[in-house]
């Protein structure tokens, strides 16, 4: 700032610090809970600092699963993730890149309307229309599908506004350019659009893939088979019996284990992250 | 803006169109037009036979206490979260923006948590203050507040908000960070030069220029507070205790669930939507306009 006063920084110092405790505390705790032995943690006296118990709770938590209410292993789970976060990012890039092409490079009847057919799915998440949908996928058969997991969670608009937004800024020269050289629509598509939204697809991916990670309510109504849940799912499952029976060190084994493809995108992809969140607003 | 070029084809443009309008036809339009009509019907208890009964079951549905409960709920869950998420993530928005060299570092330790997913973050917090074996909740009864959040409604709220709270620091914090960092230091001298000290200049320059960035952030917020928390509130509470922290969205899911009153599980989907589409006109009117108070 504009003076340069030690006090002030070392105040500065002192309550970032202070942040960064808060933010981390209660991760620091359940990794810690997730090395000691059942007793230890449901004893109400757990030390706050790791114990020996690691390899077993995770190894019992990735290959075996709880024993008394969610017997499926998280390993399973991490697929179910992975496979609708990948599936909801890569499907929404997907969907929207097309129908922003078309919206921003033809001219056609009913262009408008298309537009704000889309846009208008801006204003409703899933959670609003829940049963609806839920009925919807119940018809279509998806239930305890991936394409039950996923479809319903790409149709919205924010993909479309972004490379909408980004199409507008490539400037028409290119275009030109390549309608001399003599690319039809599809070539220039493919050989100069696409390689130009290379970080903006990047960001949205970052995006979207923590977004369908995260999910809660949606994969809880529609998977009913264990064999099906995701792991957010799996940990509150885990904690469903009476507390003093709930296999604490596995929840928070398996707390961690959900924590880390996220947190690992958020940190190493930190500057698409930022573009990302700056540009969809979400 | 339009651009000038463009492809002349006729069929193209509908069929890349096709991919996206079919998925948001058939899982947008479509439920969001089923939630209104249902609003208006009324299934029998077998769920075979339905009638039109008009405005019935809104009339049912705000005739009912718990509704304006839940909607009271939601204002407290909502005001609570808002404000004190976005101060606390601007007083260290502040603090990180003194140009400090470890800034960086530290913006990156403080924005991981916006990758937890809100049902881990309330698993997090209740392992802290579960009653019995919470690490924060001996030390709570110790000083001889009977703490217990699965008994007191004041408890559960409190724990839900902190949660809540505690997830959303990192974004309100990225998008302040960003805001004070936009703001030309030009300004901040010129105060500075006329006497005012870093306080003063906070208040009547930094913050005016920042209401921009407040703004947005308010309403994100509290959209995030109706919608996102829910995977803290069932992880947390479950709703409890006896409706306790139950949101307005929270009870669409609970009422739905309990498979009987679907007319009037619709009907709070169709008054969330009005909500939802008022907020969003809101901010849309505010980006629009790009006002600076």
């Amino acid at each position: 700032m504009v003076e340069h006063r030690p006090l002030s920084d070392f105040i500065a110092y002192a309550i970032l610090t202070l942040g960064v405790f808060i933010v981390a505390f209660p991760v620091w705790l359940a990794l810690v809970a997730s090395t000691h032995d059942a007793a230890t943690v449901v004893g109400g006296h757990m030390p706050a600092t790791p114990g020996t118990h690691t390899l077993e709770n995770y190894y019992r938590a990735i290959f075996v699963g709880g024993s008394r209410t969610s017997r499926e292993p998280v390993a399973n789970m991490l697929i179910n993730s992975f496979v609708s976060a990948i599936g909801i990012a890569i499907g929404k890039i997907f969907i929207s890149i097309l129908s922003a092409y078309a919206v921003v490079y033809f001219r056609f009847p009913f262009r408008k309307t298309a537009f704000w057919i889309i846009f208008i799915t801006l204003m409703l998440p899933v959670e609003v229309r829940i049963y609806p949908t839920y009925k919807v996928v119940a018809d279509l058969k998806m239930l305890d599908t991936y394409a039950g997991l996923i479809l319903p969670l790409i149709a919205s608009a924010t993909g479309t506004l972004l490379f909408r937004q980004f199409f507008m800024t490539v400037p028409d020269e290119l275009l030109e350019a390549s309608r001399i050289d003599g690319a039809g629509p599809f070539r220039f598509f493919w050989d100069t659009l696409l390689p130009l939204s290379v970080t903006t697809m990047a960001a949205l991916f970052v995006i979207q893939f923590l977004y369908g990670w995260n999910q809660y309510l949606w994969p809880l109504l529609i998977t009913t088979q264990d064999s099906m849940q995701t792991i957010v799912i799996g940990i509150k499952k885990m904690l469903v019996a009476t507390d003093e029976l709930a296999e604490w060190q596995l929840a928070m084994a398996t707390a961690v284990l959900a924590m880390l493809p996220p947190v690992a995108v958020v940190i190493f992809m930190q500057r698409l992250f930022v573009r990302g969140l700056v540009q969809t607003e979400k | 803006m339009e651009k000038s070029t463009v492809f002349n084809n006729r069929l193209l443009p509908y069929l890349l169109l096709l991919p996206q309008l079919v998925i948001t036809v058939v899982f947008f339009y479509w439920p969001a037009s089923q939630a209104v009509w249902q609003s208006f019907l009324r299934e029998d208890a077998f769920g075979l036979v339905s009638e039109f009964v008009g405005l019935e079951n809104y009339q049912a549905l705000f005739a009912q206490p718990e509704y304006y409960k839940s909607m009271l709920t939601t204002a407290i869950f909502s005001t609570l979260v808002a404000a004190l998420s976005l101060s606390i993530a601007l007083l260290f928005a502040t603090q990180a923006d003194k140009s400090l060299k470890a800034a960086p570092a530290y913006k990156t330790l403080m924005i991981w948590p916006y990758a937890v997913a809100p049902a881990v973050a309330g698993v997090l917090w209740f392992f802290m203050f579960q009653p019995s074996l919470g690490m924060l909740a001996r030390p709570l009864r110790g000083m001889g507040i009977d703490w217990n959040p699965l008994l007191n409604a004041n408890h559960a709220l409190l724990l839900v908000v902190m949660a809540a709270v505690w997830k959303q620091i990192s974004y309100n914090f990225l998008f302040f960070l960003a805001g004070l960092q936009s703001i030309p230091k030009s300004v901040i001298e010129a105060g500075a030069i006329d006497g005012a000290r870093p306080m003063r200049r906070f208040w009547t320059i930094v913050f005016p220029l920042l209401s921009p960035t407040t703004f947005f952030l308010l309403v994100v917020n509290i959209v995030y507070v109706f919608f996102d928390t829910f995977g803290i509130i069932d992880a947390v509470t479950g709703g409890g205790p006896a409706g306790a922290t139950t949101t307005m969205v929270y009870k669409v899911y609970a009422d739905g669930r309990l498979g009987g009153d679907l007319g009037g599980s619709a009907a709070q989907s169709v008054v969330l939507m009005v909500i939802v589409i008022a907020l969003t006109a809101i901010q849309f009117r505010y980006v629009e306009r790009k006002v600076q108070y």
